[in-house]
C-alpha cells in the first residue's frame, strides 16, 4: 500500500497538463478531507481534554488545552458517586445491549434461515410483514409499548427495556439475504441423508456459514439498543435500572443543583464511548459486510 | 459483495425457461425435509414480533379512539370514564397549531440537513475511494469515530460546546472577532439539532456509500482511467449513477431518523428555553403522555407519525427507485 502510494507523485512529475490538474485537484480533495477530519474529531478532543479539569476549571480555563490536571479525581469521583451508581449504570448497559443483541441475533437468524432454506404457504407474506416492521420508527412504538406494559405491571423492569430489544426485523431480512446466497441446498440435503435433525442441521452448518452475518447484526442490534434513549426514559423511573445513557441525561439535568456533576457527565461520557469506539472501529469490516448486502438488496 | 445476490437472481432468471427443474428440485428438498421445521423456526421471532411490533401499533390505533375524561376531582373508582370518541383525538391532533409547526419544523429540517449530510457524504466516501487519496484509513476512521458515540452523549458533548462560558468555540469566535454567537437562539437552536446529527451520522452514510463503492468491479473504470478520463469524470460518470441504490439507502434511513427527531432537542432543553415542549411531533407525544397525562391524544400522535414515516419513506423508495431503473437502462 504504502509503496503504491509513494510511486505515485513521482509518476506525476513528467505530467501532462490534465495530470497535473489532477494533481492540484488532489491538494485541494486532501485539504477538504483534513478539515473535515478536524471536524470529527474535536468534540471529542474537547471530551478528553475536558475529563482532566473539575467544574471550575471547565468553565475558566482556556477549552482546548489542559488545565489543573486532575483526571483521577473525577474519575474516583465518579465511581464514588452516589454509592457507586456509575458503575450499575454500566452493567446494565452491557445487560441491555449484549443480552439484548445476543438473543436477537439467534432469534433472527433462525427466523432468516427458515426463511430462506423452506418453502411454505405465506412464506413471501411473512417476510414482507417483518420487512415493514424495518421502516416502523421506534419512538413511535415505545409510547404504546408503555402502556401495555403498564396493564401487565412490566413499566420500571429490567423486562420492560430488555424484551423489545430481542426484536430486529432487520437481522431477519439480512440473515434471509446471506443464508440464500452462502448456504448451498446440497450441504442441507447431505445432512438429512446423514440422518440429522432439522436443527441439528441450523446449529452445525447454517449458523457456522452464517456467522460473518451474524456478527454484523450482533453488531447493528448492540447499537441500536445501546442508542435508545426513548424506550428507557418513558419505561424506566428507578434509576438503579437505568441504562448509562439515561443516567448521564438525568445528570446533565441537575448540575445546576450539583455543580460538581457536570464534571462526572464529561467524564463519564468519555469512559462510556471508549470500549464502544474501540469494538466499534476492530470491527468495521463486518460493518461493511452488513452495509453491502443491504444497499445491493435495497 | 455483488456476488452475495448473484445465487438468487441467477435462480430467477432460469426458472423463466428452467422452471419445471427447478420446481421438481425445491419439491423433492420439501418432501425430505420437515413441514413443521420452518414454523418452528419462525416461532420465536414472529411471537415477540407479534408482541413488540403489531401488537403496540394495534393499540395504539385502539387508544386513538378512545378518550378518558376525568370527572369531579378525579379521585376513587369512579371517577374516570372512558369513551369512545372516533376519529375525534385525529382532529383535536390536526387542529392543534403546535402539532403542525412541530412538523414543518422537522419537514424544513429534514430538507435542509438530509441533503447536505449525504451530499458530504457522498463526496466523502468517493474521495476514500479515489486512487490519489493518502491516509485512507486515518480519514475513514476518523469520519466514522462520532457513530460510535451514542445520540444522548452526543447531544450532551455539543450542547457543552454550544453554552457560552463553557465553549471553547463561542469565545474563540469571539476573539476572533464574529462576537458572541448564541447557538441555542430560538432561531439558531434547530441548526444546532443539525450539526448534531450531521456530526454523529455522516460517516455511518458515508460507510454505506463506501461499501457500496468497494462492491463496484475495478475493471469497470480501470479503462476509462486508460482513456484518459480524470478521476473526477471517472467518479462522476461511473461511480456516481452505480451507487445510486446506496444513497437512496442512507436517505429512507435518514427520513425516518429526521421524523422521529427525540433525543437531541430533549437534551437540549437542559441548556435553552428555546426548545418547547412540542418542538418536533415526537416531542409532543412525549409531553401529551406524560406531562399532560393524555396517552389517547399521545398514541394519535404516534399513529400519525409512524403512518407519515411509513408512507413518505416508502413512497420516496418507490420514486427513486423507478428512476434509477430508467437509468440503468441508459
Amino acid at each position: 500500500m504504502t509503496m503504491t502510494d509513494l510511486e505515485r507523485p513521482s509518476k506525476k512529475r513528467g505530467a501532462t497538463g490534465a495530470e497535473r490538474l489532477t494533481s492540484r485537484t488532489s491538494i485541494i480533495s486532501m485539504a477538504f478531507l483534513f478539515v473535515m477530519a478536524t471536524y470529527f474529531l474535536v468534540p471529542v478532543y474537547w471530551l478528553v481534554i475536558s475529563s482532566t479539569k473539575g467544574p471550575t476549571t471547565l468553565y475558566g480555563s482556556q477549552g482546548f488545552w489542559f488545565s489543573n490536571f486532575q483526571f483521577f479525581s473525577n474519575l474516583s469521583g465518579l465511581f464514588g458517586y452516589s454509592n457507586g451508581i456509575f458503575v450499575r449504570w454500566i452493567l446494565n448497559t452491557v445487560l441491555y445491549a449484549g443480552v439484548g443483541a445476543t438473543v436477537a441475533t439467534l432469534i433472527a437468524s433462525l427466523a432468516g434461515y427458515a426463511l430462506s432454506k423452506y418453502n411454505f404457504v405465506g412464506k413471501e407474506a411473512i417476510f414482507s410483514i417483518i420487512l415493514g416492521g424495518v421502516l416502523v420508527p421506534g419512538t413511535a412504538l415505545a409510547l404504546p409499548l408503555y402502556l401495555l406494559m403498564s396493564k401487565v405491571h412490566l413499566t420500571d423492569t429490567y423486562w420492560s427495556v430488555l424484551l423489545p430489544a430481542f426484536v430486529s426485523p432487520f437481522g431477519v431480512f439480512l440473515s434471509r439475504v446471506y443464508a440464500g446466497a452462502s448456504i448451498p441446498d446440497e450441504l442441507i440435503d447431505a445432512g438429512r441423508i446423514d440422518g440429522a435433525g432439522e436443527f441439528k442441521i441450523f446449529r452445525s452448518i447454517g449458523l457456522k456459514i452464517m456467522s460473518p452475518a451474524l456478527v454484523t447484526i450482533f453488531l447493528f442490534q448492540f447499537v441500536a439498543i445501546w442508542n435508545n434513549f426513548f424506550l428507557p426514559l418513558v419505561m424506566l423511573s428507578n434509576q438503579n435500572l437505568y441504562p448509562v445513557t439515561l443516567g448521564l441525561y438525568s445528570w446533565d439535568n441537575q448540575y445546576g443543583q450539583a455543580p460538581q456533576l457536570i464534571a462526572y457527565v464529561v467524564i463519564g461520557a468519555l469512559i462510556s464511548v471508549i470500549p464502544l469506539i474501540i469494538a466499534f472501529l476492530s470491527l468495521q469490516r463486518f460493518w461493511q459486510t452488513g452495509l453491502t448486502s443491504g444497499s445491493v438488496k435495497a | 459483495m455483488t456476488t452475495i445476490d448473484l445465487p438468487e437472481r441467477a435462480g430467477e432468471s432460469a426458472s423463466a425457461d428452467g422452471g419445471a427443474l427447478a420446481k421438481s428440485k425445491r419439491a423433492r428438498k420439501l418432501s425430505g425435509g420437515s413441514r413443521v421445521a420452518p414454523f418452528l423456526f419462525l416461532l420465536p421471532f414472529m411471537v415477540l414480533f407479534a408482541i413488540f411490533f403489531l401488537l403496540p401499533i394495534a393499540y395504539a390505533i385502539y387508544q386513538s379512539l378512545f378518550h378518558t375524561e376525568v370527572s369531579g376531582l378525579g379521585l376513587g373508582p369512579n371517577s374516570t370514564v372512558t369513551k369512545f370518541v372516533g376519529l375525534g383525538n385525529f382532529s383535536s391532533v390536526l387542529s392543534d397549531h403546535s402539532f403542525f409547526s412541530g412538523l414543518g419544523r422537522v419537514i424544513l429540517f429534514g430538507i435542509v440537513q438530509v441533503p447536505i449530510m449525504l451530499a458530504l457524504a457522498t463526496v466523502l466516501a468517493l474521495l476514500l475511494d479515489s486512487a490519489s487519496t493518502r491516509f485512507k484509513r486515518f480519514f475513514r476512521l476518523s469520519f466514522f469515530l462520532p457513530y460510535g458515540v451514542p445520540g444522548v452523549i452526543a447531544a450532551i458533548l455539543w450542547s457543552f460546546l454550544y453554552l457560552p462560558g463553557l465553549s471553547p468555540i463561542v469565545s474563540i469566535l469571539r476573539s476572533a472577532g464574529f462576537g458572541t454567537i448564541n447557538f441555542l437562539g430560538i432561531h439558531s437552536v434547530l441548526w444546532s439539532i443539525a450539526n448534531i446529527i450531521t456530526w454523529e451520522y455522516t460517516g455511518y452514510n458515508m460507510l454505506i456509500i463506501y461499501a457500496g463503492l468497494q462492491a463496484i468491479p475495478q475493471s469497470l473504470f480501470e479503462a476509462a482511467r486508460i482513456d484518459g478520463a480524470s478521476e473526477i469524470k471517472v467518479a462522476l460518470k461511473i461511480k456516481l449513477p452505480l451507487i445510486f441504490s446506496s444513497i437512496v439507502l442512507t436517505a429512507v434511513f435518514s427520513i425516518i431518523g429526521t421524523l422521529q427527531l427525540f433525543s437531541e432537542p430533549q437534551v437540549l432543553r437542559a441548556v435553552t428555553t428555546n426548545i418547547s415542549s412540542s418542538f418536533t411531533p415526537n416531542l409532543l407525544a412525549y409531553t401529551k403522555a406524560f406531562v399532560e397525562n393524555d396517552p389517547n391524544v399521545a398514541a394519535a400522535v404516534a399513529v400519525i407519525l409512524a403512518l407519515g414515516t411509513f408512507i413518505l419513506s416508502f413512497g420516496f423508495l418507490k420514486l427513486v427507485q423507478r428512476r434509477a431503473f430508467s437509468e440503468v437502462e441508459l
